[in-house]
């Protein structure tokens, strides 16, 4: 089954210059390899389009079952300079929640939210 | 030392809420307070005031409020406090704390300033390289405001070690703040990089306050946590072995929970497996995470590598202006009225011959927020705010932003509604750089006041 991934994972953006890291988190130890295998750096710049308009490097990090995605060129020039409302950033990460992840329908039970699908 | 040491979080920002370090001073059985209170453009903004308002003193504009707050019951409990208050100014933070502490009939309490961070006038000559472009620092000479290394914990020790009650300092990592009292308490050596990066990655879980106690966490049907009005700062309770229980005070809003101190693990970090601090790269790939209690997670396995050889310096630099206003539509056919105002505002910047290096005219409502990665399908609202902001080299050019936005109200179109302009619709750019000096060159400073 295809579910938006706020069912599947959370996450949170931070700042640093022009780079923001938006790390995601799965809800379920499960969840973590279909983030993995679906949720690749390349699939994550397209999804931001030109929002993020440098490299992402994505960094595995496996003992908190979660995915670091750090994004240059993503912050309008850096906090200070950003012409963006929201110059730090802070609510960049929740654009990634409406990523389509395909789940087997074995862990539907397991899904985050099902009020909401 | 054997016994468990516990921090508390007194301000992750500036402009943090008071309260909840009042409530840890009273309540947390704390031995150490920490606060966090500067941006990385607080050193140049600070700098920009001190030239326009001579009676601005340079150090934290809330320190009155926050040490009122606090002081009292810390000073009653044993409760010592390290903050980085002291801006560019630290030696008056402290005078002005020891004030403090007399208006309130305390006595005999030694007050540190731990300064040296400032190195404006040195830094083109011990860094050559802007981290972020490559560029020649010397290309910076004109526009520079100010620029300060990030220290790390061991001044802050040495002045516990003389027996300061109360540490102030000016720039200093965030995560050193709370990882000196770890260092000076269990004696931890300097060049012990596990121990060092064990108290950094702690510190780095509480430098930013509420964030690991539920705050920038909730999202209603996914994670709902109690009381998202009345959180509590969180409370490091650290073993000497660099392990650690992070809490908050019993009977306060938020969470403490696995996803809460996962989230604050990764914020703002880039490599989780080499996150560079003064003191030591902290490696937060090793940690591992337990619910132990309500509100309790216990963190172990962090460790750290040898600090690096330089230290990260801040570099505060004038670069113009951003001009910036909004008005707004709303009803059937908002997003159609939107767009002929971005059309009739972008030919009026033309008209004018707007020269900006960077110009956006977004939806508030639609895709102000995430521009380009707002869905193709995203549903039109029913209300949108049309925010315009352009960033220019002089102030005559920001200034053109609100006085177009002004000819909306009588020369725009149909049911535009529009503010009274009440404020100024421009202001100075601090563009923030970063480079990297020997370590060996920045020499800290440490003062000593008694109340």
């Amino acid at each position: 089954m295809k579910v938006l991934l706020q069912h599947v994972a959370h996450a949170r953006s931070g700042d640093k210059g022009n780079t923001s890291n938006i790390a995601v988190f799965a809800y379920e130890p499960e969840f973590y390899p279909l983030l993995k295998a679906q949720l690749t750096a390349e699939r994550f710049k397209a999804f931001y389009r030109g929002a993020i308009q440098g490299e992402v490097v994505r960094h595995e990090v496996d003992n908190i079952e979660a995915l670091n995605f750090v994004c240059q060129g993503a912050l309008g020039g850096g906090v200070s300079r950003s012409l963006c409302l929201d110059n730090y950033g802070k609510a960049l990460s929740a654009a990634v929640l409406g990523f389509e992840l395909e789940v087997p329908e074995a862990l539907a039970s397991r899904l985050h939210g099902r009020h909401l699908l | 030392m054997t016994k468990t040491l516990r921090i508390g979080s007194g301000a992750a920002w500036w402009g943090d809420r008071v309260e909840p370090a009042a409530l840890n001073a009273e309540r947390g059985e704390l031995d150490y307070l920490c606060f966090e209170t500067m941006a990385e453009a607080t050193v140049s903004a600070a700098q920009v005031r001190m030239r326009r308002d001579p009676g601005f003193p340079g150090y934290d504009t809330y320190l009155d409020d926050r040490m009122r707050a606090v002081l009292p019951a810390c000073m009653r409990n044993g409760t010592r406090i390290v903050s980085n208050q002291g801006w560019v100014n630290p030696v008056a933070a402290a005078k002005r704390i020891v004030e403090l502490l007399q208006e309130l009939g305390i006595h005999g309490v030694k007050v540190a300033a731990v300064g040296g961070s400032l190195i404006t006038e040195r830094v083109l000559g011990l860094a050559d390289t802007i981290l972020e472009t490559g560029a020649p620092t010397a290309g910076l000479a004109s526009t520079l405001i100010s620029a300060e290394a990030y220290q790390g914990a061991e001044p802050i020790v040495e002045a516990l070690r003389s027996g300061a009650r109360i540490v102030v300092t000016g720039r200093v990592a965030d995560p050193s703040i709370f990882m000196a009292p770890m260092m000076f308490e269990f004696g931890w050596d300097p060049l012990d990089h596990a121990k060092l990066g064990a108290g950094n990655g702690i510190g780095h879980l509480m430098e930013c306050g509420a964030q690991v106690t539920g705050g920038y966490f909730s999202d209603p049907g996914f994670k709902d946590v109690p009381e998202p009005w009345n959180f509590g700062f969180p409370i490091a309770e650290v073993e000497a072995n660099g392990d650690v229980v992070i809490t908050k005070v019993a009977g306060t809003g938020g969470a403490v929970t696995l996803r809460t101190v996962k989230e604050q693990m990764l914020y703002e970090v880039h490599d989780p497996a080499n996150y560079i601090t003064p003191d030591a790269v902290v490696d937060f790939t090793s940690a591992r995470l337990e619910q132990v209690g309500p509100d309790r997670v216990r963190v172990t396995g962090l460790t750290g590598k040898p600090r690096t050889p330089t230290l990260k310096v801040s570099i505060g630099c004038t670069e113009g202006y951003i001009g910036e206003d909004m008005f707004f539509y709303a009803g059937p056919g908002a997003l159609r009225r939107a767009q002929l105002a971005k059309k009739v505002l972008e030919e009026r910047f033309r008209i004018v011959r707007l020269d900006a290096e960077d110009l956006r005219i977004d939806f508030l409502g639609l895709n102000a927020i995430h521009g380009d990665a707002t869905p193709a399908d995203a549903p039109e609202p029913y209300e949108i705010a049309v925010r315009v902001a352009a960033r220019t080299r002089t102030r005559e050019e920001a200034v053109k932003v609100g006085r177009e936005v002004d000819g909306m109200a009588v020369s725009g179109i149909a049911h535009t509604g529009k503010r009274v302009p009440h404020q100024d619709r421009f202001r100075e750019v601090i563009g923030v750089w970063s480079a990297l000096v020997p370590r060996e060159c920045i020499t800290p400073t440490v003062d000593y006041f008694e109340s």
